[in-house]
């Protein structure tokens, strides 16, 4: 697993950093710990939204999380939030939930 | 008691007034949930000062607290199941259970000696002992396959040694009556309508309300009157056929109540909804700064103050209840998450959270009149809640 995580942030880093610059990606930090946070958890374990921890993710390919992120899932509490992120941010937001989140 | 008055007097006309000052109620005391941290600041809302931080809380996303009758006692719901006992007078976390996977706030029954939390992981309540947090009764929730059962949102006190609480994944609301003794009678209303996600009691213990995200309008239970059932109220209070991006439950605690009407926050909608408690009907709709999280009234009800979700909530807008106009938009600061009104309502206290602060204003002029550092700020909840119905 840790294996697989180094693994990720090595593949998953570089995109980042051209994708989306620093004082956006601390904002984006920020949103993700506090406000998906509120109902997933501040440390990803769940809440009235789902886990959305490395292991919870595992088996979820990077383009269906991004989707979900940028769409909701319909039928749930999951928002579309495209009216805030860009596709970009989304990516970001799921590299960074595979890499594992602690307040 | 006699002696150890005697001894407080003999010290203050020695001149040594240590003891008189360290002698001191608990009635403007209160609690700042520091969600990021697991942290817990103790206020005082009088000196506005900061008295102690309490460690070790855990997991504090969406955290709350209930307090015991004594006013000394706060009891800390965590997202990660633990069960936290704060004394304010002291500062000191003084038990901590870790009762479930996941659980989402909780209450204290009339009489102070049961705690119960609501919990989604595994689904259902569990109740406490107040004093000692031994465990008293389990109630899980409806099973919805899976080896899973219902999340249970909600969770309010009601006269009567009884808890209320809503089942998100079932559509039902049950009443666990504790008043014959510590294994509760349960009462299960079904068919409330689809994933109510929040609820709350009018002030005076008589009605159970609860919001339904799945669709339209709200369930109300006469808790006079169990055996009526939920009646469906206010079937235009909802999302609407263009459903909206909710990017933050609202709140329902705290029924902002001002004469025969209450104001609920929409959801989904930028707007407030004004409520005819005499007819359950719909008296208004006041338009606002974007999707309300909390409408509370301040003490008095002469004005609502309205927080917002993101990407709006940086914002505060007070709205006079007889004339239903926005009466003042402020910027408290980026994260405007919680409010909580002194009890007779001279002052509000704010928690701007990603400023990293608690302001104090004061409800008549609006003007921050202190600010406190506090981490990553939440929930705040005065010592007063102890002896509110439902809070």
């Amino acid at each position: 697993m840790v294996r697989l995580v180094a693994i990720l942030l090595l593949t998953a880093l570089p995109a980042t950093a051209q994708d989306v610059a620093p004082q956006r990606a601390a904002a984006l930090e920020n949103m993700l710990i506090q406000d998906c946070g509120s109902c997933h958890g501040l440390r990803m374990t769940g809440g009235l939204g789902n886990p959305l921890t490395p292991d919870a993710l595992a088996g979820w390919p990077d383009d269906s999380l991004v989707a979900t992120i940028l769409h909701g899932r319909p039928g749930t509490a999951m928002p579309p939030w495209e009216a805030l992120l860009s596709p970009d941010d989304a990516r970001w937001m799921v590299d960074r939930l595979r890499q594992g989140v602690t307040p | 008691m006699k002696r150890l008055f005697s001894l407080v007097i003999a010290a203050m006309i020695a001149g040594t007034p240590a003891l008189a000052d360290d002698l001191r109620g608990t009635g403007t005391l209160g609690i700042v949930i520091e969600r990021a941290a697991g942290t817990v600041a103790v206020i005082d809302t009088r000196a506005h000062t900061r008295l102690a931080t309490v460690e070790g809380l855990g997991d504090l996303s969406h955290a709350s607290a209930v307090f015991s009758p004594d006013e000394r006692y706060a009891y800390v719901f965590g997202r990660d199941g633990g069960l936290s006992k704060v004394d304010v007078l002291t500062g000191e976390l003084v038990n901590r259970v870790m009762q479930s996977g996941n659980s989402i706030g909780g209450a204290i029954s009339d009489n102070g000696r049961l705690v119960a939390v609501a919990n989604y992981e595994p689904g259902g309540v569990r109740v406490f002992d107040a004093d000692t947090l031994a465990p008293v009764a389990d109630i899980p929730a409806t099973d919805i396959g899976g080896g899973k059962r219902s999340k249970v949102v909600g969770l309010a006190d009601a006269p009567g040694r009884r808890f209320v609480f809503s089942l998100w994944d079932t559509g039902e609301i049950w009443i666990a009556d504790f008043s014959a003794g510590p294994q509760p009678v349960v009462t299960r209303i079904t068919d409330v309508g689809a994933n109510p996600y929040d609820a709350l009691i009018t002030p005076d213990g008589r009605y159970y309300i609860a919001g339904l995200f799945g669709e339209d309008g709200l369930a109300l239970v006469d808790l006079w009157h169990p055996e009526k059932g939920a009646r469906r109220i206010l079937d235009s209070y909802g999302r609407g056929e263009e459903t909206l991006p909710v990017y933050k439950m609202p709140h329902l605690e705290g029924w902002a109540v001002a004469g025969r009407h209450a104001f609920v926050p929409a959801i989904g909608r930028h707007e407030v909804l004004v409520v005819d408690m005499d007819t359950w009907t719909e008296a208004g709709r006041i338009p606002v700064h974007g999707q309300p999280v909390f409408v509370m009234a301040e003490p008095g009800g002469r004005h609502v103050w309205v927080n917002f979700s993101v990407p709006n909530n940086d914002t505060l807008q007070v709205i006079d209840t007889e004339t239903l106009a926005i009466v003042e938009t402020l910027t408290p600061g980026p994260g405007v998450l919680h409010m909580e009104f002194a009890p007779r309502g001279d002052q509000v206290w704010m928690s701007v959270r990603d400023g990293n602060e608690v302001q104090v204003r004061d409800t008549l002029t609006r003007k921050v009149i202190a600010t406190l550092p506090a981490d990553k700020p939440s929930g705040i909840f005065m010592t007063s809640r102890a002896h509110r119905i439902g809070l």
